[in-house]
């Protein structure tokens, strides 16, 4: 930070683009240099030639079977906890609910969004382990056995339902302020038109919600793709969704390829950046029509 | 119209009050309970008084600290820059805050681990040397890794800061009274961001705090990888320290609305 002002404009110039170098040199060592060493390597065999047969590994077992259950699990929850937080979202601002639910629900969904990683999979151990208080709950009260029906918290299923506590927070998060864009005037004039409230959902509501709703719904897919402390804790690594696999790989180089692990690490970030990139076209389309 | 969803609108607010509450309670019996046909506060009192608590607790929140600081260092001058003089190259530095979302932390630190596990070479030339071999390298290394996860969150909020403000003005206007940059960002930027600021730095160390993956595979004495330990040879202590945590992110979450409420003052109001 210079402590005096640049005397001529050819100084001043070079000053301007110095004022974004520190953030740049921080960008390009700390998130573009570390990624791309990946990347690059991926295309190269362990002696440094280079080769597509990493890429070409990702499609041999046991990989895809990963990639599979990781994009089966994210596209569950975003889904699931998806529709949840929109109907929750949908509760809030059109149900006539008290007022003092909202700005409550809404610190406790920020908490609950944010409550992801080793404690959330705790909580859920404690509560449909097979010790947990539900569980247990379950079968002295009710004389149903959730393990015995089949349950598992250490699988797809459980897994799932831990992740859709830190999904359906944001999707309602973001979903309440979308759902208050709505303008009160459209309304009014489909209820003037004879409009019931299925068809102004139908005809009005849900298509200008649309590009919100898909753009936050991939949001979602990626925020499960890439968790990996939940899992971890949930799971002890048992579940083999991909960033286990790539943890495993990185602790002890179990597919004895280190550049085919690199390979794995690139298959993810190019998903991600799918959902990303879908999700910042969507919510601009959004941002037409919801100001 | 109104009146016949009302009903709908409560039962879909049960639905999911009910999956927010139940596994928190369903803890907090649960860590109640680690005494046989007794409820006590004994997973508690264990869970504290494990001296390895307290030092990987203490370990996650120094480090909170450093990358809070960190990335106030890094983004206020950049996104008051940006607003400044540079509002062309926005979309840049957006697209760069949006990356943490595109690199999971798992493939970050893996990035971390590939090229700073060995000297960094450019042009043959040694520009850091290996970065994981001491312990204040390899948390120097944890802290940046900190600050690029937090990144998002933090360009946000400091960024909506200096759109409620107007930077062009009071720029001028302490230029005019002879104030450097310095001053300007210490004393007319800073305090006016202040509610920003601490909602940003709050968010960070909610992040921070049990994160587990990256200080994991940099195998640092951290808070994250501690639970993650204990989970592995204890039942009751871990839904304890879930509670706590929790807590704690209740509590942040909470001063961030009371931070930024009072911020918005007249508006938040007026929707009661």
């Amino acid at each position: 930070m210079a402590t005096t002002l640049p005397a001529t404009p050819r100084r001043r110039l070079t000053w301007t683009w110095l004022g974004l170098a520190p953030f740049f040199l921080f960008a390009i060592f700390f998130i573009f240099l570390p990624s791309a060493s990946l990347f690059i390597d991926s295309f190269r065999t362990v002696e440094g030639e280079f080769t597509l047969a990493n890429i070409a590994g990702l499609f041999a077992p046991p990989i895809p079977e990963s990639y599979w259950l990781s994009i089966r699990i994210s596209a569950f929850t975003a889904l699931g906890g998806g529709l949840l937080g929109f109907m929750m979202a949908y509760a809030l601002t059109m149900g006539n609910l008290p007022r003092w639910l909202r700005p409550f629900t809404l610190t406790f969904a920020g908490v609950a969004s944010n409550f992801a990683g080793v404690p959330l999979a705790f909580a859920f151990i404690s509560t449909l382990g097979r010790t947990g208080f539900v569980t247990v709950f379950l079968r002295s009260v009710l004389g149903i056995d959730v393990y015995d029906a089949g349950f598992n918290l250490y699988s797809f299923l459980g897994l799932s339902l831990t992740y859709m506590y830190f999904q359906f927070p944001l999707m309602l998060l973001i979903m309440v302020p979308a759902i208050e864009g709505l303008r009160r005037e459209w309304r009014e004039a489909a209820e003037n038109l004879g409009a019931s409230t299925w068809q102004f959902w139908w005809r009005v509501g849900l298509p200008i919600l649309m590009p919100s709703l898909l753009g936050t719904i991939l949001l979602l897919f990626g925020n499960a793709f890439g968790a990996y402390a939940t899992a971890y804790a949930l799971t002890g690594g048992q579940l083999n969704i991909i960033t286990i696999e790539i943890g495993a790989q990185m602790r002890g180089d179990v597919l004895r390829n280190p550049n085919l692990g690199y390979a794995m690490a690139l298959g993810m970030v190019a998903i991600m950046a799918v959902c990303i990139t879908g999700y910042t076209w969507l919510q601009r389309i959004s941002e037409r029509w919801l100001k | 119209m109104k009146r016949q969803v009302s009903w709908l609108a409560w039962l879909f607010y049960l639905i999911g009050a009910l999956y927010f509450i139940v596994p928190l309670f369903g803890t907090a019996v649960f860590s109640l309970q680690k005494k046989r046909g007794e409820i006590g506060l004994s997973a508690y009192q264990a869970a504290f008084a494990d001296p390895k608590f307290l030092e990987t607790f203490l370990f996650s929140n120094v480090m909170a600290v450093f990358t809070i600081l960190t990335s106030l260092l890094l983004i206020v001058p950049t996104a008051y820059w940006v607003h400044l003089r540079m509002p062309r190259w926005r979309s840049a530095v957006e697209f760069v805050t949006l990356m943490p979302f595109v690199i999971p932390a798992i493939v970050l630190v893996f990035g971390f681990i590939k090229m700073y596990s060995k000297p960094v070479t450019l042009f043959g030339v040694t520009i850091f040397p290996s970065l994981t071999t001491s312990n204040l390298s390899t948390n120097i290394l944890l802290i940046c890794a900190y600050t690029v996860l937090a990144l998002p969150y933090m360009y946000r909020a400091v960024d909506n800061g200096l759109r409620a403000m107007d930077v062009r003005s009071l720029t001028e206007a302490a230029q005019s009274l002879g104030a450097g940059w310095g001053v300007i960002l210490w004393r007319i930027i800073m305090p006016n961001l202040r509610s920003a600021l601490l909602s940003g730095a709050l968010l960070t160390f909610a992040i921070v705090v049990g994160e587990l993956t990256i200080a994991s595979f940099l195998a640092r004495p951290a808070f994250g990888p501690y639970l993650a330990l204990l989970g592995n040879h204890r039942a009751y202590e871990p839904a304890a320290l879930a509670i706590v945590t929790f807590a704690l992110t209740w509590v942040a979450m909470g001063l961030i609305d009371l931070v930024t409420r009072g911020s918005q003052g007249g508006a938040m109001a007026g929707a009661r």
